[in-house]
């Protein structure tokens, strides 16, 4: 199994933020995305969770066989933490939460409301909504914000379970997560430039405006 | 889906704001109806049919922006359209939902209001069913006016502006089930019609909504 | 060459140079005409007296009101199925007219209805159909107001157009099913002479040609000014961005 991207473009509203983005991910390794802020990290990978349309190129996997994590965990305070994880394992057709629970130490927190955990612990839950997915390619986005140093251990040690399966996971993150199938592309040279031949508004025939 | 649905009404339940708050504020409405023109039990008799139709539409459009604005804003609806489940779908099961906590209470509790309003005999029967038939149409459209608005920050005012002209068939073809019937007429026009634009919304509105939101998350 | 070559903005700004001077000089012309001559050279009416001049206002105001609404919809679909920017901006370009020419429609009808009806207003199943277009201009004008993407307010304006025209549709209807009203039939049909009489007839049809030119010439120039407004925020992005 492998992921392959090929000259991607990806659009953030009306600008064009990266161009030509082409790399390919096999089964068992993981990709750290790399770059600035606002570099366009974020986009990428919701244009590959299909959240964005992408402005040309091909990405070779379908949109099912992608399971996303972005900034927000999606969950809801009024439900408990099994509570959550089961919704998002019926939706996702899985029958277990039990991996799930286990995966963070989640089982002794298993009946609290959500609104009562802490950041972290609500990092740990909305990560272990991944393993309710079933889905083979990963895409997460800063995902240990908010993780104490035993959690991103125990997280490292998730993907590294994830990839010893046959998964993959693409992981925009600044943070060393000790894996050691990880490969690192720096998006900042698919930085788009302002060049935008797509977009009509900006074609230069306009050039003749002012002195008619 | 089922699931989708199952979640939504258990957080209608545990926040209280689904039944409760359109409940009371559809008995505020048909309250203040006779502080405003009068206690004369014959002119509050006349207008009942529509004041029960207006204050359940009302009272509809107060929850419609948390359709998708709280999954908005955690992260869910993200999740959700990259979920197996189709948007469509997703979409279809959210006015359900949200039918379930707020049109289906209005619809019990209107005939209790039209004694009240001193609602004649026949009509009780009528405005049961008239809202019964009608009050799924104005939880789609107004899901679809949700699914314009979620990306906006101030959409509440907005979404009423979109929504309620799309209401008024649905309004006037639900009040004139119940009017036609006192007035005693045949109602069976209207109603007919009332029940055909429930199923039209139901076919056409999932469509339009799923596409919005495409639009809104992207 | 095809129809969708003008739907590239450039093309399109290059053509209305060249169609704006004729258009404008086909709407002083038409509407002077027309509305000179329905004025001034024609007989009052047996029944209405000079109060019927008001028709050479209010009906090319109400074909306008309601024509423009389709012209919306039909760009509203082309730009969601072949994403012509064009089409998109001329859609946002025409609903404010729209809005206006409904409010005239609604305020020279109120004007003759008085001596008419002997009330300004009636709940007559075509004003409201009126009143009721008028408020689905408003919710789409107010729509457009209220996002900042460019393309993602046209995409949700289109949706929004084509769910609301088919339930203003559904409003006509009903409306004419709650309340059978006082309005005369159709000013204008095929056999001409059914419900305007001869004299009116011409200086009518030029003042609808008049308002229609007036129509097309201020579309093109309010599109043009959006294509403007698009090319002067992508040359700023472009600039951010270097």
């Amino acid at each position: 199994m492998e992921l392959t991207v090929t000259n991607l473009g990806c659009r953030r509203g009306e600008l064009r933020v990266l161009s030509g983005v082409s790399f390919s991910v096999r089964g068992g390794t993981a990709l750290i995305l790399r770059g600035p802020n606002g570099s366009g990290k974020t986009t990428l990978l919701r244009t590959l969770a299909g959240l964005a349309p992408a402005d040309g190129g091909t990405i070779s996997m379908p949109r099912e066989a992608l399971a996303y994590a972005g900034h927000a965990d999606g969950i809801k305070a009024q439900l408990s933490v099994a509570e959550n994880l089961r919704f998002w394992a019926d939706v996702f057709g899985h029958a277990g939460i039990d991996a799930a629970l286990d995966m963070f130490d989640l089982r002794p927190l298993a009946h609290r409301q959500a609104q009562h955990l802490s950041a972290g612990q609500k990092r740990r839950l909305g990560l272990s909504r991944l393993l309710v997915t079933g889905r083979p390619i990963w895409l997460l986005d800063e995902p240990t914000v908010s993780l104490d140093t035993e959690s991103v251990a125990i997280f490292g040690r998730m993907i590294a379970g994830h990839l010893a399966d046959g998964g993959m996971a693409i992981v925009a993150t600044h943070i060393d997560l000790g894996l050691e199938t990880a490969e690192t592309l720096d998006i900042a040279q698919f930085r788009a430039s302002g060049e935008d031949h797509a977009n009509p508004f900006l074609d230069d025939g306009f050039a003749d405006w002012g002195n008619p | 889906m089922i699931a989708l649905m199952k979640r939504d009404l258990q957080l209608a339940l545990r926040s209280g704001g689904g039944f409760g708050l359109s409940l009371a504020f559809f008995l505020i409405v048909v309250m203040f109806v006779p502080f405003g023109v009068g206690p004369e039990s014959a002119v509050l008799a006349r207008i009942a049919p529509g004041i029960l139709w207006i204050g359940a539409l009302l009272s509809c459009l107060l929850s419609l922006d948390r359709i998708f604005q709280l999954d908005y804003e955690d992260g869910s609806l993200d999740l959700l359209a990259t979920a197996p489940l189709p948007l469509e779908g997703i979409v279809a099961m959210k006015a359900v939902a949200h039918w379930l906590t707020t049109g289906l209470p209005l619809t019990v509790a209107a005939p209790v209001l039209g004694f009240l309003l001193n609602l004649p005999v026949e009509g009780y029967l009528w405005v049961f069913l008239s809202l019964a038939a009608g009050t799924p149409a104005l939880s789609f459209l107004g899901t679809f006016g949700a699914a314009i608005t979620v990306g906006l920050k101030r959409g509440g005012l907005l979404l009423s502006l979109l929504v309620l002209p799309l209401y008024i068939p649905t309004l006037i073809f639900g009040a004139q089930s119940v009017t036609r019937v006192v007035e005693g007429q045949s109602n069976s026009t209207a109603f007919a019609i009332l029940a055909a634009i429930s199923l039209f919304t139901f076919a056409l509105i999932p469509f339009a909504a799923a596409r919005a939101l495409r639009v809104n998350i992207r | 060459m095809s129809i969708w070559e003008f739907a590239n903005p450039r093309r399109f700004v290059h053509l209305t140079d060249t169609l704006l001077p004729w258009t404008t000089a086909g709407t002083v012309l038409l509407m002077g005409v027309g509305l000179v001559w329905g004025f001034f050279f024609t007989p009052d009416d047996y029944a209405q007296g000079s109060t019927v001049k008001i028709i050479f206002l209010h009906v090319p105001s109400a074909m306008l009101a309601i024509n423009i609404w389709f012209m919306m919809l039909v760009t509203s679909l082309v730009w969601l199925v072949r994403r012509h920017h064009v089409s998109a901006l001329a859609a946002k370009a025409a609903a404010p007219i729209g809005v206006t020419m409904t409010l005239i429609a609604l305020f020279t009808g109120a004007i003759w209805g008085e001596p008419m009806w002997g009330t300004y207003w009636a709940w007559d199943p075509r004003l409201t159909s009126f009143m009721i277009l008028f408020v689905f201009y408003l919710g789409y004008i107010a729509l457009w107001a209220a996002i900042e993407d460019p393309d993602t307010a046209a995409d949700l304006t289109s949706i929004l157009c084509i769910v609301g025209s088919v339930f203003a549709f559904l409003s006509r209807y009903a409306v004419m099913f709650w309340n059978q009203g006082l309005h005369q039939g159709a000013s204008l049909s095929l056999d001409k002479a059914d419900h305007v009489a001869n004299v009116f007839y011409i200086p009518l049809v030029i003042s609808i040609a008049g308002f229609i030119l007036f129509f097309i010439t201020l579309v093109l120039l309010r599109t043009r000014s959006e294509i403007h407004a698009r090319r002067i925020s992508a040359l700023l992005a472009r600039e951010r961005q270097g």
